[in-house]
């Protein structure tokens, strides 16, 4: 009896890491990837990191530069996150089950929302850049769909979770729609969704490098210059200082966290 | 009868003389969110104002967007590619997700057993959270860029570089799942005389998988929309490629809108499976 079990379980495995392992060779195969390369570049690249992709003194010079991109950036990515949290918060109201208006605008914004989310950003960005050209706008707009899309679910999920209870108090008190929403559900999602907020300019920050590589604006064009040119020194200062800003972007909003809680 | 209006005046009175009653409590979570909101709102629109240095036509520019949009969503074709190319680029993207998900997958599973506190002890764990939060401050495409230079631009340096945010992810995802375990049953093991390793997979792994698997499975979900950006970003090919052709080459956005369809096809696919995933494991 339990050998059997054993025996199926085993079976059960096996036939599932056979299945996973077909699909990863067939993938390989189309893509031409081949691992033993891929686990070869690793110490080739650690090796390259060491040898040239560092910052010297003459890289310095480009600092200012880059920061005022950086500036840039970092301007782009919390006003996209920020202006699109205002829209996301009232698609969210109109489609959560709980504060729904009726079930076709329900679900009409949550239609739009999908739309937005499910396009990538850079299907948007390369949009974008037919009209908006090499402008911080084109990232803003690019940044400002995506961030929609996902806040509008995030939020949606929040409202979701936030219950029906303060909702149906108000109502009982003849509170019209809108002191509703302000009275009951922003009061007890808001904290939650400022934690959204703040997760969306983080990732918005590094989305904001790829758009930035795709459109010509922002840090994201900065290394792509230096990076084309075969500067690797000024390129690594570009990557030291994305990182140090989302590093920090990061700190500040796990203390405001922290303090909201 | 009579005593009626003067007794409302005595009430009126009164509340004239009391302090307003307070409707809402400053705390000091109150206070955080609100400067946040301030700070917020103060530098979006300090950005808007910085925006427009090239002097933009803005709302032509608005107009004319949303013009493309229409154009993509209700006139695609066909132009530089047929259906079945597009197919291929399709299944290269997904294949391109798929590898990236798995290697991310196996190495971050490694690295979460040394993440989660209750399976090592806090010195290691805590250096490897902060390793992997350093590797996730580097932008992905920024990784396939670096190891382009190493591997040559393709999917060789696209995958290897892809799975360094997967493995970051995964490994804060599955080290937290790791760490919600029940600390009797590790107990328990131990106390049979169980090693680590046993210890790892007869209670740890099969009491988290489902949790496992539906945090790998929504990785895969990012990892499409990732490989289609380093298609056209960082020469990773697959329909995230042909994407850039048609619209910043060709300037074909008719075709970018046949590119878009696809794209939004496989996303709801992934996203419906996603969610069947996490409901069954909810159940």
């Amino acid at each position: 009896m339990s050998q059997t079990f054993f025996f199926k379980k085993r079976v059960r495995s096996l036939v599932i890491f056979c299945v996973v392992a077909l699909i990863c060779f067939a993938s390989s195969v189309m893509t031409q990837f081949d691992l033993s390369q891929g686990i070869a570049a690793i110490p080739k690249a650690i090796v390259w990191g060491f040898s040239s992709f560092y910052p010297t003194a003459d890289s310095f010079v480009y600092l200012s530069e880059i920061w005022v991109k950086m500036q840039e950036t970092l301007l782009v990515s919390i006003a996209a996150a920020a202006t699109a949290a205002i829209f996301a918060f009232v698609f969210a109201v109109f489609g959560s089950r709980i504060t729904k208006v009726n079930g076709f605008i329900a679900m009409l914004s949550r239609a739009f929302a999908n739309l937005s989310r499910n396009i990538d950003v850079s299907v948007w960005s390369i949009v974008l850049l037919l009209t908006f050209g090499q402008t911080p706008i084109t990232g803003f707009f690019a940044l400002f769909i995506a961030s929609f899309g996902f806040l509008t679910r995030a939020f949606m999920e929040t409202i979701d979770e936030s219950g029906t209870d303060p909702v149906e108090a108000l109502k009982a008190t003849g509170a019209g729609y809108v002191p509703t929403i302000f009275q009951a559900v922003v009061p007890s999602s808001i904290s939650q969704i400022m934690s959204w907020i703040l997760f969306m300019i983080e990732t918005n920050i590094r989305a904001a490098t790829l758009v930035g590589i795709l459109t010509g604006s922002g840090i994201g064009y900065i290394f792509d210059l230096y990076y084309k040119r075969m500067d690797y020194h000024t390129a690594s200062l570009v990557v030291i200082v994305i990182v140090i800003s989302i590093l920090l972007i990061e700190q500040i909003s796990n203390y405001i966290r922290r303090a909201m809680l | 009868m009579k005593a009626s209006p003067k007794l409302t005046n005595d009430v009126f009175a009164a509340t004239d003389r009391l302090p307003p009653i307070k409707l809402k409590k400053l705390t000091k979570s109150n206070i955080v969110i609100r400067t946040t909101m301030i700070v917020l709102a103060v530098l979006t629109v300090y950005g808007f104002v910085t925006f427009n240095n090239q002097k933009l036509n803005f709302w032509q520019n608005l107009f004319a967007t949303f013009a493309n949009f229409r154009t993509i969503f209700f006139q695609p074709h066909f132009n530089h590619f047929t259906f079945s190319q597009a197919f291929e680029g399709v299944l290269i993207t997904l294949a391109l997700g798929l590898l990236t998900t798995i290697v991310g997958a196996v190495v971050a599973f490694f690295l979460s057993l040394l993440a989660a506190e209750n399976l090592t002890n806090k010195t290691i764990s805590n250096s490897v959270k902060t390793l992997v939060a350093i590797i996730r401050a580097v932008p992905t495409v920024l990784w396939v860029l670096i190891f382009a230079i190493a591997a040559g631009l393709g999917s060789v340096a696209a995958v290897i570089g892809m799975s360094f945010h997967s493995i970051s992810y995964l490994t804060k995802a599955y080290s937290e799942s790791f760490e919600e375990l029940d600390e009797g049953v590790i107990e328990a093991l131990k106390a049979t005389g169980a090693g680590w390793w046993q210890i790892v997979f007869q209670s740890i792994v099969p009491n988290s998988l489902t949790s496992l698997i539906s945090w790998t499975f929504m990785r895969f979900e990012v990892n499409f929309g990732v490989a289609v950006a380093m298609g056209a970003a960082a020469g990773a090919g697959g329909i995230g490629y042909e994407m850039f052709m048609s619209g910043v080459f060709y300037f074909d956005i008719r075709e970018m809108g046949t590119i878009t369809y696809f794209i939004l096809a496989i996303a709801i696919i992934l996203e419906i499976i996603s969610i069947q995933i996490k409901a069954r494991i909810r159940a």
